[in-house]
């Protein structure tokens, strides 16, 4: 068991790629970092370059204190688990959770204790004997698992190796992974496109992009706290809604009215270089019909009208879909947030506004609704940087604080 | 010995080609069968089954019109005395012409010959073949002409090829020969072989490289990463993962090889026609049937060099058709 540190690591192939750039990141003793971001932003070469599997460009990388830039994998005492598994096709499932032992030149009989007892863990007993090719893909999924924990290695590293599963057994094999991580108190490094992964699985969560790190956090940090527009367009799911904004005499003028802002915020946008068109940024759980809240709570917030495109009850509360009009958001984060999820999957930046309401609610298709939006939660971004406007010393404190 | 007397030579090399293959490709089936067998096939099994044959027919009646008679009428001619040098004394004596060239001296040393260049050639090339797949497939820079540069050999005509070689040995005027203080070697039994082994291996080695390469394909790049990261040396890597799992491209290569070194002649040919007691078989079954004009000892080699490389080919087939992963037989259990 280890901390991890990252220096200023940088990766750039030879073909001139800069896949990584300047990564500084600090992770625990026993800590769960989980790495997420879009397609080709860089995690898996993190973590080969954490492995030893990739040369560090510059940049400096230390295990447990010890700088181990120029480290072979094999000294680096880490274990890997794989997106394919990368089970050795020839061997059992006792040869294949054996063979790094067997590398260590451990004896026959703590090898065998050990395997036994990895593969009791993780259920693995009755499959012994068999060859990977005869095992379903969550029991291939679980030998890799046991073909790291047997050697107690100072970290794991794991990319995605629960996207290759289906949802039902993804759900499963996730438990089964925090459980493990949590027994064994192992450094962990986990690359994940999943949002409920990265939720639900970390101590802490990093969000990338382009190679770069855009903001390093608790989970729950991220989601309310976002420093960036990326970051706050990756994280949720539904994802958050970005409308234009005009700044025009102290007040935003969206699609959804014109929004005060307070004091602060005034400070901000009145400087000679400050934007004059910002996007607003507001999560769906922050709205709410407007007909079943109390009035203390609709001082906080403004109310809009707006034709309803789709009710969607999920029992516990509902997603309503508005349309709305007005300038779309644009900048080049949603364009690439939209790119990575699918247009379907992101609609943060469309003309379509999601909300999630109270199950009382009686929006109905086709007709229109008024609709209250806490402004205490609203995030304004600057768009040609990306900036959170909104984020006081990292907490993010609505439009109209002071 | 003249340039004109090549063609004959390759005719006689394209039959044996043939022969070879139409061993090759009946043990296959036959063997496939005999396993499947085993099992009571359901409906839809013998659907796909009768489908895969009959995609298969055109193939295999083409193939058995072109082999099975030039085999055939070898057989027919080996159980027959028939010299053409004198034709009114043709008869059918059934096995004597086996039993003469089984007993035969001349036969045996060209057999050992054969043996010798087989198990040398194909064991070299593999370990260099091997070595030069590694570097094509690890190297990122001028990848196009490295292969392109390794693979010069294996385009160059063997009989050209050969006769560089034999110039090259030439005591006087071959550079080769030269540097070894311009010695003879080509009149020496051991170095002739020597030479001959060299001329197959420079030859056929990037044959190799290339069917192995096809084989380290197969090796995805995560197998190894993950013996890197479980504590395999660059070594370990090799033997412990990549070997195993290119298995079936090696045991692929290493047939082809052998059946095609076993029929070593075009080099022999050139280089020592022979002499010195440094024929192959098929050097030995061309000089009775197109020189010596007998036909029916020649045939009877012919035939007994199918044999040989007919059970070369099972040897093969049940070693690989055992081990194979994803074969039927390596995934039960
Ligand atoms: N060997 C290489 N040579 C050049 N560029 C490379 C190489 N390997 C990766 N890259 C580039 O580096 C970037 C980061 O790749 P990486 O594999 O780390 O992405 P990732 O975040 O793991 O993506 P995914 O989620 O799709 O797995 C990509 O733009 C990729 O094209
Ligand atoms: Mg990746």
């Amino acid at each position: 068991m280890a901390d991890i540190v990252l220096d200023k690591v940088s990766k750039r192939f030879p073909d001139g790629t800069v896949a990584v750039q300047d990564v500084d990141l600090e992770i625990a003793d026993g800590e769960f970092v989980i790495l997420v971001g879009p397609s080709g932003c860089g995690k898996s070469t993190t973590l080969n370059m954490i492995a030893g599997l990739e040369d560090i460009s510059s940049g400096e990388l230390r295990i447990a204190g010890q700088r181990v830039n120029d480290k072979a994998p094999r000294d680096r005492d880490i274990a890997m688990v794989f997106q394919s598994y990368a089970l050795y096709p020839n061997m059992t499932v006792r040869e294949n959770m054996a063979f790094p032992l067997r590398l260590a030149k451990l004896d026959r009989a703590t090898i065998d204790a050990k395997v036994d007892e990895a593969a009791k863990v993780l259920e693995l007993t009755p499959l012994l004997d068999r060859k990977p090719a005869n095992l379903s893909g969550g029991q291939r999924q679980r030998v890799a698992m046991g073909r790291a924990i047997v050697r107690q290695p100072k970290a794991f590293l794991m990319d995605e190796p629960l996207s290759n599963l289906d949802a039902k057994l993804r759900v499963q094999m996730r438990t089964v992974v925090s459980r493990l991580q949590k027994q064994l108190g192992t450094t962990t490094v986990y690359v994940t496109h999943d949002q409920t992964e990265a939720m639900t699985l970390g101590d802490r969560v990093v969000i990338m992009r382009g190679g770069a790190v855009q903001q390093v956090g608790p989970p729950q940090e991220l989601y309310d706290h976002p420093r960036n527009l990326f970051v706050a367009g990756f994280i949720g799911s539904p994802s958050m809604n970005f409308l234009h904004a005009a700044v025009s005499e102290g007040r935003l003028r969206t699609a959804l009215g014109d929004v005060p802002v307070g004091d602060r915020l005034r400070r901000q946008l009145e400087g000679a270089d400050a934007p004059r068109e910002l996007i607003l940024g507001i999560r769906p759980e922050h709205f709410e019909d407007a007909e079943l809240i109390d009035e203390e709570t609709r001082r906080r917030g403004m109310e809009f009208d707006a034709p309803v495109d789709i009710v969607e009850s999920m029992g516990s509360d509902k997603y309503v879909y508005f349309t709305i009009e007005g300038e779309r958001a644009t900048a080049a984060e949603l364009e690439e947030l939209a790119a990575d999820a699918g247009a379907a999957d992101f609609a943060g930046a469309g003309s379509s506004l999601v909300t999630r309401l109270s199950a009382e609610s009686a929006a109905r298709e086709g007709e229109n609704r008024r609709v209250w939006f806490n402004l205490d939660k609203i995030h304004l971004f600057d768009p040609s940087t990306g900036r959170n406007l909104t984020l006081h010393e990292g907490r993010a404190a609505g439009a109209l604080a002071d | 010995m003249s340039i004109n007397a090549t063609p004959t030579g390759a005719d006689v090399a394209a039959d044996e080609t043939a022969t070879r293959s139409g061993g090759r490709h009946a043990a296959v089936p036959a063997q496939r069968t005999g396993r499947r067998a085993k099992a009571p096939l359901s409906e839809n099994k013998r659907a796909e089954r009768r489908l895969g044959w009959l995609l298969c027919a055109p193939a295999a009646l083409v193939m058995v019109l072109v082999t099975a008679y030039p085999i055939l009428y070898s057989v027919w001619l080996s159980l027959q005395r028939f010299d053409l040098r004198f034709p009114d004394q043709r008869e059918f004596i059934g096995l004597e012409n086996y039993t003469t060239v089984l007993s035969n001296q001349f036969w045996w040393t060209a057999f050992g010959v054969t043996a010798l260049i087989t198990v040398v050639t194909v064991a070299i090339e593999l370990v260099l073949g091997m070595g030069l797949a590694l570097i094509m497939h690890r190297t990122l820079v001028g990848r196009g002409i490295v292969r392109t540069a390794a693979l010069i050999p294996y385009g160059i005509v063997t009989v050209v090829a050969a006769f560089s070689w034999r110039y090259a040995w030439t005591p006087g005027t071959g550079y080769l020969a030269n540097v070894f203080d311009g010695s003879a070697p080509l009149t020496e039994r051991a170095s002739s072989l020597a030479i001959v082994m060299l001329a197959e291996i420079w030859k056929t080695t990037p044959f190799m490289a290339l069917l192995l390469m096809a084989g380290l394909a197969l090796v995805p790049e995560d197998l190894l990463k993950a013996a890197s990261t479980d504590g395999a040396t660059s070594w370990q890597r090799f033997t412990k993962v990549m070997l195993p799992v290119m298995k079936p491209a090696i045991l692929v290569a290493l047939l082809f090889r052998t059946l095609d070194a076993f029929r070593v002649f075009d080099n022999i040919f050139v280089l020592t026609a022979g002499g010195n007691e440094t024929s192959s078989v098929s050097m030995l079954a061309y000089n009775n049937l197109i020189r010596g004009l007998n036909l029916g000892i020649g045939s009877t080699m012919s035939v007994l060099i199918f044999i040989t490389v007919a059970i070369i080919a099972f040897v093969f087939v049940k070693m690989f058709g055992t081990a194979a992963p994803g074969s039927d037989d390596g995934e039960r259990r």
